[in-house]
């Protein structure tokens, strides 16, 4: 047959530049093919840590972000009223004159009225660093209106959590068990994992409302009603320790299971039993004698109780044993709760004992533990598990996501093969993390980072009066564990001054007036408001966005960010890197092109403006700056001799890891590596890593910690029985009578489920939930030209039930009533859901004039938030005081705890989602009318 | 009218792996990024930032809500693109030739120059793979990255469609069915690879991978009864199984 003739051997680009992915948190490699100076074509980086060639929709979409309409060409300084978007180009000059203008005065007064929050940042080691040495106390990123309560709770449990702390053991897993994920962090590897597990027959588990994404590909789906998720793992805990399918071995030598309670009445009942070294002590199983835990040789006895002066000491377990094989958690007492059936529980625990225990097996790797033992083989139990969002975003979240971590333990599926695995830099005790510091100087360093873990109420971050040192209350008595800080307070305490008033808010990609606040119309109303002489509530604020959000309008003075291929970066082992459970990595970014508009990298500009203030850190002692930008830092900074930014290429010659003096090729030689460095954790000291002393040394060597850090599982947490202890009336730090109950309460020592306050909630009684999509995950996609024609559109997804109660069919539209407000929206049904749970997409929803879209878009016309149903504050309960609607332990948002109520309603006369709001004037204008994209001949 | 050849060398195709597929798009923006740099005009959008926007995809992901007889509601996601059919509609109806079946390797393509825009194939097509470029005027479809499956200036591990290299859950595999020996052809007999919509006669070369079995494990529970034999009914019993439980581990006998 006469066919055409193809070149198919098309020469593909002329270069292709390495760099790391920012369209998500997940920080995949990617490889950027260039033609004639332009971005091409991206894909996944085969080499890469992460992602080993793959790339998500949102990678690939990348070239449409890089060109994306929205972004923000220049500085703009606000010439209207806040909220109207009339702004007036400045230059870089001006911006910095402008913000060092109002930000120098604040540091020589009172440098706690500079509020600095950075939203999906990743650069929280730099972004505190600045804030450290501007003096305020009040700086956070986004974790406390995310997922605080995951990163605590496994951080406090066992010295990690999930997602950038660690990961299945992929390659030997049989069970794969995944909570209340919403399609979302640790995207690619989860969905490489599933895929690989999967194609050798392993099972997946799926709990969750919703049955979408991981959930429609699990192999049996639990349906669970939202917060009930830790009676439900409370319940496998309950059936697995009455059949005795626990890990007894792992838990006595391993966890703090055989560790002694004090049971005498007074200020230490319920604190660990201690040598003077203050090292816990136990019964060695083998002599009967008290001792150190750590002790060569020791066997820590379960059981074994100490008598002392007439009380007995009873160890850890017997009290799990006691909370845990009580009917308040048989799983006929907690199956209508959790919408599961008692069979289905009891399967599920089944399933999990027959994986971990009937399936374990064993990798002929010898070890030596803390104790000096030695041991032959590592025991491998396939079962893994992986949780976020879902079950963290509850005001009992903390505590759940305990639960948790007490289940994969009690199984002896942490840090074994076949089970979960840290990633370096964890895992990683409490004690080897900071505790929160508040200490504020006049033109001086705050006196300490600003974020830690609290041991016990000497750590709250409190003034001499008792009153809150931080404008978010975090680590008060309200929630003393808040170790992301909180965000979402944010703006409402400083508009009602409560604790105090601030002068400057300075924030950086956070959507505050939109999508990533509760009350968003309150909020609205909060950063516009004025007081009696007609001044600015909040009297200024900086804004720094890559793109035109809805957050732009808000703000005084804007300093424009680049897109992700236009700047350096470093993903650092000092902050949230890219390790694998068998190495450590870190990456870069640098710009693959050159910005096309008078934009500069965030951190640059804090860079410049740290040198505008001379802010010590940033400044040489003869008063010279110490770097010009925000690459210069990443390769010269030295956060202690030897140890930077970046683990790799360190020494004069670039033959150093981990520890090594400053290298100024170090970023060349990345750019060189792919934008990636990693380092293999040797044979042998890649499992078992919180006890091997194999993994200490490597981690030691590579400056993760000083010296070794072995710790035990904490199954009880100390520091929580100190708060209770206060509580109680003990110790001097006392907290206001009205939260003594809800302390002793919440903050027990071993993991509790409680229902969430229902304050307001009566007749309000079906549970509303959000998500993102796969494809917008963590991103800035509703704006993306290709990806929101995967997802422009965000009905309330109503499960069959409720749509033939309420007489609804696909497209009416419906009143969703909360105790805070009201929305109408259109439906549509879904049959793959919790038969009493809506849904939405977060964040499709757009505000007219913001994100260059047309006001005629359906993510502004149809689209919707069900933030306005949301508020920060829980209903009034009349005692005069603000209530916060977050975990009373961690203080993170609880933003599933919504109950809503649901009525038909008519269609609104213009057919647009309620509540709608003015349309914003846009600083960019709105984007072209069709795209052919495609930039070689 | 355009001929079909009656046999091709090799037949290359896609196995879609139903069971893992997540939904995420991935093969779809990947697909996209691709071929709007690469095979014949670019993939335009239409109204990219407006009301309606509309743009032209080669590879498009569908879900699909179950019921089965019993159990809860499943979710299907699937992928659709050309399924390079041997006997293939959309390329007899062609009326100028434009679209063609290879006689190397069975991929059917649109030469654009010989392209009037027509639309008979797109109407022809059983699944709705084909899509008319709203500003080129020309058909787009699959062209299963024929110009990176042989590409020399590209490594070798790379010549696949850019679908399967991007597919984050390893649900695309690409091969030669006309090899019995091959990934593809292996994979398709061991999980029972299905065509779709057989009945319409069309021998599509791509094949599907059926879902496994969903929602079991209520049922597993009689076999699974005997691990959850209690120890103890209460703390009290549970202690003096834990003492006994102690003394039979390796060292615990005191």
């Amino acid at each position: 047959m006469n066919q055409p003739v193809l070149d198919t051997s098309p020469k593909v680009s002329d270069e292709v530049r390495k760099t790391t992915c920012y369209m998500c948190a997940c920080r995949c490699g990617i490889n950027v093919h260039m033609k004639d100076g332009k971005v091409a074509y991206i894909e996944g980086n085969r080499d890469h840590p992460v992602n080993k060639g793959v790339l998500c929709a949102k990678g690939s979409a990348g070239i449409m972000q890089v060109n994306a309409p929205s972004r923000l060409r220049t500085p703009l300084k606000r010439v209207g009223p806040r909220g109207s978007g009339e702004f007036e180009e400045i230059s870089w000059d001006e911006a910095l004159e402008i913000a060092a203008g109002w930000l120098g005065p604040v540091r020589k007064d009172d440098p706690s009225k500079l509020a600095f929050f950075t939203g999906r940042d990743q650069s929280q080691s730099f972004t505190s660093f600045w804030a450290q040495n501007f003096g305020t106390p009040n700086y956070a990123a986004h974790g406390g209106f995310c997922s605080v309560n995951m990163a605590a709770a496994g951080i406090y449990t066992m010295g990690g959590a999930f997602w950038e702390f660690g990961q299945p053991d992929w390659e030997h897993t049989k069970l794969f068990m995944l909570f209340g994920v919403a399609e979302d962090h640790d995207s690619n590897p989860i969905k490489m994992g599933i895929g690989k597990i999967k194609a050798r027959g392993a099972r997946v588990i799926g709990v969750n409302p919703i049955r979408s994404g991981y959930n429609a590909v699990a192999d049996d789906w639990v349906g669970i009603t939202p917060g009930t998720d830790g009676l439900f793992i409370l319940a496998l805990v309950h059936v697995l320790m009455k059949a005795g399918k626990i890990d007894l071995d792992y838990l006595s030598r391993y966890t703090n299971a055989p560790v002694l309670v004090n049971a005498a009445e007074g200020p230490e009942q319920g604190l660990f039993l201690r040598d003077s070294d203050s090292k816990p002590l136990v019964i060695d199983r083998i002599t009967g004698k008290l001792t150190p835990f750590d002790q060569k040789g020791v066997r820590p006895d379960l059981s074994a109780t100490y008598e002392k002066d007439g009380v007995t000491h009873r160890p850890v377990f017997h009290q799990m044993a006691e909370r845990y094989l009580s009917d308040e958690y048989a799983p006929e007492a907690v199956a209508e709760r959790c919408g599961i059936s008692a069979g289905k529980i009891r399967a599920i625990a089944a399933e999990l004992a027959r994986v971990a225990f009937d399936e374990a097996f064993e990798l002929d790797k010898e070890w030596t533990d803390f104790r000096g033992e030695t041991h032959s083989k590592m025991i491998g139990r396939p079962v893994s598990m992986h949780s976020m969002r879902g079950i963290s975003a509850h005001a009992n979240g903390f505590q759940t996501c305990r639960a948790l971590h007490v289940l994969q333990i009690i199984l002896g599926t942490v840090e074994v093969p076949g089970g979960f695995r840290f990633k370096p830099p964890y895992p990683k005790p409490v004690e080897a993390h900071p505790v929160p510091h508040v200490g504020v100087t006049a033109n001086q360093p705050l006196d300490g980072p600003h974020l830690g873990f609290v041991r016990g109420p000497e750590h709250l971050a409190l003034k001499e009066d008792g009153s809150p040192a931080r404008i978010d209350k975090a680590f008060t008595w309200e929630n003393p564990m808040s170790s992301h800080g909180l965000m979402h307070m944010v703006i409402s305490n400083a508009h009602a001054g409560d604790p105090y008033k601030i002068d400057t808010l300075f924030m950086y990609m956070a959507n505050m007036s939109w999508n990533s606040s509760m009350n968003t119309k309150g909020v609205m109303e909060m950063l516009t408001d004025k007081d009696e002489n007609g001044d600015y509530v909040i009297p200024r604020i900086i804004y720094s966005d890559a793109y035109s959000s809805e957050m732009v309008a808000y703000a005084d003075l804007i300093l424009p960010d680049t897109t992700y291929l236009e700047r350096h970066d470093c993903i650092s082992l000092l902050d949230r890197p890219i390790c694998e459970a068998d190495a450590a990595a870190d990456a870069i970014r640098w710009p693959v092109v050159e910005p096309d508009r008078d934009v500069r990298g965030f951190q640059t500009v804090l860079v410049q403006l740290a040198n505008k203030l001379g802010l010590p850190g940033f400044t040489n002692e003869d008063g010279s700056a110490k770097y010009t930008d925000y690459a210069d830092y990443i390769v010269n900074h030295e956060r202690k001799p030897g140890i930077g930014p970046l683990a790799g290429f360190r020494g004069e010659n670039g033959d150093q890891e981990g520890r090594g003096a400053v290298n100024p090729d170090q970023m060349n030689r990345y750019i060189e590596n792919g934008s990636f460095y990693v380092s293999h954790i040797p044979d042998g000291a890649d499992y078992y890593k919180p006890w091997n002393s194999a993994y200490q040394d490597w981690a030691v060597g590579m400056g993760i910690y000083d010296s070794p850090q072995p710790y035990l599982f904490q199954l009880y947490v100390e520091p929580m029985r100190k708060f209770q202890l206060a509580a109680e009336g003990h110790g001097e730090r006392q907290p206001p009578d009205h939260l003594r109950d809800q302390i002793k309460t919440t903050l027990d020592p071993l993991p509790i489920w409680y229902e969430t306050d229902q304050t307001g909630n009566e007749g309000y009684t079906v549970n509303a939930l959000t998500q993102r999509p796969m494809a917008m995950y963590h991103s800035w996609g509703t704006q993306n030209a290709w990806l929101r024609q995967l997802h422009g559109r965000n009905p309330l997804y109503v499960p069959t039930k409720l749509m033939h109660d309420h007489g609804l069919s696909d497209g009416d539209w419906a009143r969703v009533s909360s105790p805070h407000g009201a929305i109408t929206v259109p439906v549509m049904e879904m049959a793959s859901l919790n038969e009493n749970t809506v849904w939405t997409w977060n964040a499709i929803g757009k505000r007219k004039g913001a994100w260059a879209l047309s006001n005629d878009a359906p993510e502004a016309t149809k689209g919707f938030l069900l933030n306005h149903l949301i508020h920060e504050l829980l209903p009034p309960k009349g005692d005069g005081l603000r209530w916060a609607n977050s975990d009373p332990i961690t203080g993170q948002a609880a933003w599933f705890d919504l109950k809503v109520k649901i009525e038909k309603a008519e269609a609104p006369s213009d057919a647009q989602s309620q509540p709608e709001f003015a349309p914003i004037k846009s600083p960019v204008g709105q984007g072209p009318d069709a795209l052919a994209w495609k930039v070689g001949k | 009218m355009t001929e079909l050849p009656t046999n091709t060398k090799r037949k290359m195709g896609l196995v879609i792996d139903l069971d893992t597929c997540v939904g995420c798009h991935a093969c779809v923006i990947s697909c996209k990024g691709w071929n709007t740099e690469n095979y014949g005009a670019p993939l335009s959008d239409q109204d990219p930032y407006g009301a309606d926007p509309s743009g032209t995809f080669l590879n498009r992901v569908h879900s699909y809500e179950v019921q089965p007889e019993s159990g809860p509601a499943q979710l299907i996601h699937f992928p659709k693109s050309c399924l390079h059919c041997e006997d293939a509609p959309c390329v007899t109806v062609c009326p100028t030739g434009a679209s063609y079946k290879r006689v190397e390797d069975g991929i059917v393509l649109v030469n654009e120059s010989d392209c009037i825009g027509c639309g008979l194939c797109a109407w022809s097509c059983p699944y709705g793979a084909r899509e008319l470029d709203q500003a080129e005027g020309v058909m787009k479809k699959c062209t299963l990255c024929v110009d990176r499956i042989y590409n020399d200036n590209l490594p070798e591990e790379d010549r696949v469609p850019s679908c399967v290299r991007t597919c984050p859950a390893g649900a695309r595999h690409f091969g030669d069915f006309a090899d019995p020996d091959s990934n593809v052809s292996k994979l398709s007999a061991e999980r029972g690879g299905m065509d779709l919509m057989p009945e319409m006669g069309t021998k599509p070369v791509n094949k599907y991978l059926p879902p496994r079995p969903k929602d079991q494990i209520d049922e597993q529970i009689d076999i699974l009864a005997p691990l959850l034999a209690p120890v103890a009914d209460e703390a009290s019993g549970f202690l003096g199984w834990l003492d006994k439980a102690l003394d039979k581990m390796p060292g615990g006998s005191r």
